[in-house]
């Protein structure tokens, strides 16, 4: 390392790989239920964490959940941009990954026709 | 790259050196083979961090995204947090936090009492990187303070700013660091050197090993900002040999930062050079003394020198050098980053920014509080520290160390800050506070202290090495109830003669313990002259046994007694001769009905 702009350029790039331990950013919350796990919420997990690391994306987390009671609608994948309201949507296959992530995470565009529900932002 | 943002959690398990010891490399272990098993190594990194401060409750692991924070985790309770949680999503409820008066379970390390009312600056770090990577330290912002002084200041504008700051040592005196700063700079001599005085030997402090052990860079980019201040090439980190675990993290950060060109020559293109060595130390106290220190770094045996001249002046082989305490270090890169505005904002006028002190004793949440300037004692016990336990009353807490003082109930709500403790009789001191309750005999504490001072004098002034032992003398008689009314005078006066007579701050800060607890506690003295009692029950050649009406006369406790001081007709109650008695609990132990008092 020479310079600071060489110590900067680094930060940027490491900070990436700690992005995990901030609570910034946009979260996307699965199913891990029996339910979900019988629906192929492993399968769809792997597929949002491969499109997001596709797409680089640094401010996104992938969480998981338990059931919710929706177990007819499994797999369900919530998403919640920050100021926005959380998005719950049914019977994602690993197929519909590209679309959640592309449309909705990136450009804030629901996919309508995957949602099951609404959940007003909090206000605080 | 790919495979880093495809991590969706991070499991960082705590490896400071409580948490070692309690098990949390054979949890981290477990961690590790459970997520292959899964298959989820993937998608999942163990991380082991340093010290979070909450060591009661360790092991700790905690994860991420979410923040969940395990406690008191076991090996085997891996695989349920593994199936369950990183998993399945469902929180382990059993491995939270519950809090110790509601019982209630708290999730995230956010919402815990204990955290929630501290200022983490110092230990900011700490728990939260892997302090064996340097990325993870580069990535929140480490060097960064280097590189802005290298770059864009003047030694003098640094100086300025630690000055304006208000940052004073944290190793107990107090001294304004920027002003120390401004006299080694100022030194005349080509050759000068920084030290780090990581020689930590209070009686329960251990906020300067966490700080080494989970954020030791910090340290060395402080340590690496003073030397340019003040024109040092080499520096050396004196810690203890007692502390394997912060040793071998500093020799890893060290070779890392040096790989990475952020020591060693040259630094940011600067034409500034700096080497820093460890020195080890063998762990006599009064090697924290700064001129006992640098004589041990120089391979001379540990013994202060009278000041002056000062170390600004005459150092380490007689050059210029300039020593701070691991937390002062600690502090100095975020002052050049943030700003002396934004540490002005945090503690009091004139004790400005955090301390971190180490909770132990009779305390409910051992561990680690940074806290800012000014706070109560009261906060910091019953808020942070969660308390007394098992219900009893709080009597006194020592601040301080062996150069601190004991402060009663009535003196809790003295604001922490250097001058108001002096003012009251303690100190600020490194930052170790050991909390007592109604068992504690203030005689018997002030006993311990000063057995410590006197076996760590070096021997080489009189005062020290002649007075304390004498004090020590009177305070065994007290005890033993061999005391008498003029003992309580010579010992104040032998006090305050060592005081102001010693040479170095060892000798002089020695008679404390016993001055302030003479000064809050006298009764007590009293009572163990006059009465020849001990209120607290904890003096052993006091105490007197006794045999309650409970006895069934089965005699267990006469066979026993080494002394045959006890009689009695089986299946009748059996009675102690006091005057044969020598106190050893023999029969107390011995007993199956529970039928024998102290008093």
């Amino acid at each position: 390392m020479k310079t600071v702009a060489d110590l900067k350029a680094l930060r940027e790039k490491l900070q990436a790989e700690m992005q995990v331990r901030s609570d910034s950013g946009t979260k996307v919350v699965v199913g891990m239920g029996t339910c979900g796990i019988a629906a192929g919420a492993r399968e769809v997990m792997a597929a949002l964490l491969d499109e997001i690391a596709k797409r680089k994306l640094q401010d996104v987390h992938v969480e998981q959940t338990g059931c919710i009671g929706m177990c007819e609608k499994e797999v369900l994948v919530d998403v919640i941009r920050p100021g926005e309201d959380r998005i719950t949507y049914g019977k994602v296959k690993p197929s519909d990954a590209a679309k959640i992530i592309g449309d909705h995470v990136v450009n804030g565009k629901i996919v309508q026709e995957l949602v099951v529900g609404r959940i007003e932002r909090q206000k605080k | 790259m790919m495979q880093d943002t495809r991590i969706r959690a991070d499991v960082l398990v705590c490896g400071g050196t409580a948490c070692s010891a309690s098990g949390s490399q054979e949890v981290m272990k477990r961690l590790r083979e459970e997520i292959a098993k899964k298959g989820l190594s993937e998608e999942i990194n163990v991380v082991k961090t340093g010290c979070h401060g909450f060591c009661e409750n360790g092991p700790l692991v905690i994860v991420y995204p979410e923040g969940t924070f395990y406690v008191r985790v076991k090996p085997e309770d891996v695989p349920e947090i593994v199936e369950e949680h990183l998993y399945k999503g469902r929180v382990v409820e059993r491995l939270l936090y519950h809090e110790p008066t509601t019982g209630k379970s708290i999730p995230t390390y956010k919402e815990i009492d204990f955290y929630k009312k501290q200022k983490r600056v110092v230990l900011s770090k700490c728990g939260a990187i892997n302090p064996e990577k340097i990325e993870e330290y580069i990535a929140l912002g480490g060097y960064e303070a280097l590189g802005k002084v290298l770059t864009t200041m003047t030694p003098e504008q640094v100086i300025e700013e630690v000055k304006k700051s208000g940052l004073r040592g944290r190793g107990g005196a107090g001294f304004p660091t920027g002003m120390k700063w401004q006299f080694a700079h100022g030194a005349k001599g080509d050759k000068k050197y920084i030290i780090c005085n990581a020689d930590e030997g209070d009686p329960g402090a251990f906020m300067d090993r966490s700080v080494l052990e989970g954020d030791p860079h910090a340290v060395l980019e402080g340590m690496a900002i003073g030397a340019y201040a003040i024109g040092a090439d080499e520096a050396y980190m004196y810690v203890r040999a007692e502390y394997p675990l912060a040793i071998k993290r500093l020799e890893i950060a060290i070779d890392q930062a040096e790989k990475m060109g952020l020591l060693g020559n040259n630094i940011f293109g600067s034409g500034f050079n700096l080497k820093i060595h460890i020195k080890k130390g063998a762990g006599a106290f009064v090697c924290g003394e700064e001129t006992a220190l640098m004589a041990s770094i120089e391979g001379r045996r540990g013994m202060p020198r009278p000041r002056p001249p000062f170390p600004a002046n005459s150092g380490l082989w007689g050059k210029p050098t300039n020593i701070n305490n691991v937390e002062t270090w600690a502090n100095v890169p975020q002052i050049i980053l943030k700003g002396a505005d934004w540490f002005r904002s945090m503690g009091t006028e004139k004790s400005t920014g955090t301390k971190v002190f180490a909770l132990t004793g009779k305390i409910n949440h051992t561990g680690l509080a940074e806290v800012p300037m000014g706070i109560t004692m009261r906060e910091i016990i019953f808020d942070i520290g969660g308390g007394i336990p098992n219900g009893k009353k709080f009597k006194a807490v020592q601040i301080g160390g062996p150069s601190g003082g004991c402060l009663p109930e009535s003196m809790l709500d003295t604001p922490v800050d250097y001058d108001s403790l002096t003012k009251v009789g303690a100190m600020m001191g490194s930052g170790g506070l050991v909390v007592m309750d109604e068992t504690t005999c203030m005689v018997d504490v002030a006993k311990f202290f000063l057995n410590f001072t006197q076996s760590e004098s070096c021997g080489k002034c009189t005062p020290c090495r002649e007075g304390t032992k004498r004090m020590l003398e009177i305070l065994n008689r007290i005890t033993s109830g061999q005391g008498t009314e003029t003992d309580l005078v010579v010992l104040e006066d032998l006090a305050k003669t060592i005081k102001v007579s010693a040479l170095c701050g060892l000798g002089q800060t020695a008679p404390n313990p016993v001055l302030s607890t003479l000064k809050y506690f006298r009764d007590e003295y009293e009572a163990h002259i006059k009465e020849k009692r001990c209120p607290a029950g904890a003096c052993e050649k006091l105490a007197q046994y006794f045999i309650t009406e409970d006895c069934k006369g089965c005699g267990l406790c006469a066979r026993n007694c080494p002394v045959h001081a006890i009689t009695g007709e089986p299946k009748k109650r059996h009675v102690i001769d006091q005057t044969m008695c020598i106190k050893c609990g023999t029969c107390m132990q011995n007993c199956p009905f529970k039928a024998i008092t102290k008093k």
